[in-house]
């Protein structure tokens, strides 16, 4: 049992921790502007692409930050373009919008590589092999959740104790009053979408590393169940995200092991709703009264 | 104009078409584009609709429609693969449990029945959620219905994740047009009784509606579990246009695109999403076409034409009108006889 039970927990951590780098950009993104962003799992596939083309003909220390970099302005060109023109529209619109997003870079990416999938190139220290007692995973599997939680309490300290976050902490509390106190808007959501972008480019390399193939679609799973991670946690919540990923990467690969594979991804679902239903804020969330 | 004069020209309007339709494809026989084109816009169209009763109309965003098309489609399926044929298509599972088959026209009634247990069974827990929170729920419910479909253990069933078809299919463009005529009918009426008014209140306002004494949770089942009946009707016609059938075709992509449609018609727009369906279908299957392929004009080489160009400027094109263009084609406005007299008097003034 143990002998299976390690890999599964090792496999459940590290996707977990993937999972924790998108549900970061879902949860502050949903926290300031109120909207799914349904385009950030094709954001998380884009910066595979970006590798896979970069590193064929750059260096990896090269290729690296600029993929990072790529990603970054993605995110930033999304939110200028399809959601800043919404500001004032109801949400249902905006909403519409991040899924229009969705399709069309999921139909540019298809028409780039021509819906191949693509080999995502070999990272040397990640996809370097270690053994853990007596079963061997690469580096990247005990990598993932070290850098996670690195990058999460450098986000929360970020948002504690700068000024930037103190503004963004202001703006999702109360959009107009943040607005009336000379915050500017635009700027802070920019920094949201920055932020969440660069940690989507960085779980993209942590994931690829791992599962080596891109294809156009294949960030819209791990988007959703990271979307499902950040209500789980709370959604706001940055620490919430993080341990709702990781329950639901060890949970799926549970699942996995108990030889119901067809069932991990609804599993997602399930938990999502049973949460929905009993504790709509998540496990960290707060409170919302509803104003007439 | 007296309201019956009104529904008698309608409805000649009605037969013309049909007739139209009939004799195109009579010209240009059964395999010719526009057949194809009319057909699968006829299917769209009524799954439109029926997206648009929730997500215009009652003011529900609901993402689940893909789920309840697939539910409706494999019914439809399941219960109408000849006897003679079943055990060539459930070749893994001994020709399957299923020994019996059923009329067509009752395999479409059935499929949009089971697509309303499901609906009504998802809708108790799901549609206390507001907004976003429903969309992700329904979104997650549809993927729940796919996999489930394609359990193994179920094969016997729904023949797990393995195509199903040789059942029937459109013999005539005619038959899409009339089913899907006579449920947006339905839906019409739906919209224009009482129910409807409760569903257009509870849209624009969900705490004045309940102030008003409107039932928000049994108004919100009824729009539920009425779209899911003839989305899952959509499903079987759409089954039926495919010729075949496969749960992996049914993804949440699916839903987004006629989403998609609902918006280019206008939330809220019965006509809207009808004719947004036919020129989403048309652009996508035809017009657009020849962006596929390479062009070579003399020795120059037309750029970027290649296989995926389509979509992408089709995408671009969608984007446009959700940014710009928000209300779509119609808004929340019919298309009707007043509009045309109106837009005249204005003129001649």
């Amino acid at each position: 049992m143990i002998d299976k039970l390690l890999p599964c927990l090792l496999s459940g951590v590290s996707v977990g921790g993937q999972y924790a780098l998108i549900a970061v950009g879902y949860t502050m993104v949903y926290g300031i502007l109120r909207l799914i962003n349904f385009a950030h799992g094709d954001i998380f596939t884009a910066a595979g692409f970006f590798m896979v083309y970069l590193a064929a003909s750059l260096p990896l220390s090269l290729s690296l930050p600029l993929v990072i970099l790529l990603t970054v302005a993605l995110g930033f060109a999304v939110e200028r373009v399809a959601y800043k023109p919404l500001r004032s529209a109801p949400r249902m619109s905006v909403m519409i919008s991040a899924i229009g997003v969705s399709y069309l870079l999921q139909n540019l990416m298809w028409y780039i590589t021509g819906g191949l999938a693509k080999q995502y190139p070999v990272i040397p220290w990640l996809s370097t092999s270690i053994a853990i007692g007596p079963t061997s995973t690469k580096i990247v599997t005990l990598f993932t959740p070290v850098l996670t939680i690195i990058l999460s309490v450098a986000l929360v300290t970020l948002i504690r104790r700068t000024k930037i976050g103190m503004a963004m902490r202001a703006v999702s509390r109360d959009f107009e009053t943040a607005r009336l106190m000379g915050i500017k808007i635009d700027s802070v959501i920019s920094a949201t979408f920055i932020i969440g972008s660069f940690l989507a480019a960085v779980g993209s390399v942590l994931y690829f590393s791992n599962y080596t193939s891109v294809t156009p679609t294949i960030g819209a799973m791990p988007g959703l169940k990271a979307f499902v991670a950040a209500v789980f946690g709370g959604i706001g919540s940055i620490p919430g995200a993080v341990i709702g990923a990781f329950v639901i990467g060890i949970c799926e690969n549970i699942i996995k092991m108990l030889g119901y594979t067809t069932f991990s991804d609804a599993f997602t679902f399930a938990l999502l709703i049973v949460i929905l239903l009993f504790k709509p804020t998540g496990l960290f969330g707060e409170k919302i009264s509803e104003k007439v | 104009m007296k309201k019956s004069t009104r529904m008698i020209i309608g409805f000649l309007l009605l037969a013309l078409l049909f007739l139209a339709v009939w004799l195109i494809e009579r010209a240009m026989g059964t395999n010719s584009m526009v057949i194809t084109v009319l057909k699968k816009g006829a299917v769209y169209a009524l799954i439109a609709v029926s997206m648009n009763l929730l997500n215009g109309f009652t003011g529900l965003f609901s993402l689940g429609q893909a789920g309840f098309m697939l539910v409706g489609a494999y019914t439809y399926a399941v219960f109408t693969i000849p006897m003679a044929k079943r055990m060539a298509v459930y070749q893994y599972y001994q020709g399957g449990i299923i020994q019996f088959e059923i009329p067509f026209f009752l395999a479409i009634l059935l499929a949009g029945v089971v697509a309303a247990l499901f609906a009504a069974l998802i809708g108790m827990p799901v549609l206390r959620l507001k907004s976003d929170y429903l969309a992700i729920a329904t979104l997650g419910f549809a993927e729940i219905i796919r996999a489930i479909i394609q359990y193994d253990k179920l094969g016997p069933i729904t023949n797990g994740s393995n195509l199903l078809k040789t059942y029937p299919t459109f013999t005539t463009v005619l038959f899409p047009f009339v089913v899907s005529a006579v449920c947006i009918g339905i839906i019409l009426l739906l919209i224009h009784s009482t129910y409807g008014r409760a569903f257009k209140a509870i849209r624009d306002d969900e705490i004045a509606a309940e102030a008003m004494g409107i039932n928000l949770f049994r108004h919100k089942q009824l729009a539920f579990v009425v779209s899911s009946f003839f989305a899952g009707v959509g499903g079987a016609l759409l089954a039926m246009y495919q010729g075949t059938v496969q749960a992996n075709a049914f993804k949440s992509a699916m839903t987004y695109e006629i989403l998609l449609i609902v918006v280019i018609g206008g939330m809220g727009s019965v006509s809207g999403s009808v004719m947004a369906s036919f020129l989403f279908i048309a652009c996508s299957e035809w017009w657009m076409r020849f962006l596929d392929s390479e062009l070579m004009i003399g020795t120059f080489k037309v750029p970027l034409l290649r296989s995926g160009f389509r979509m992408v400027v089709f995408s671009i094109l969608i984007m446009l009108v959700v940014l710009f263009y928000r209300r779509g084609i119609m808004g929340d406005r019919e298309l009707s006889f007043d509009m045309f007299r109106r837009r005249k008097g204005v003129a001649s003034k």
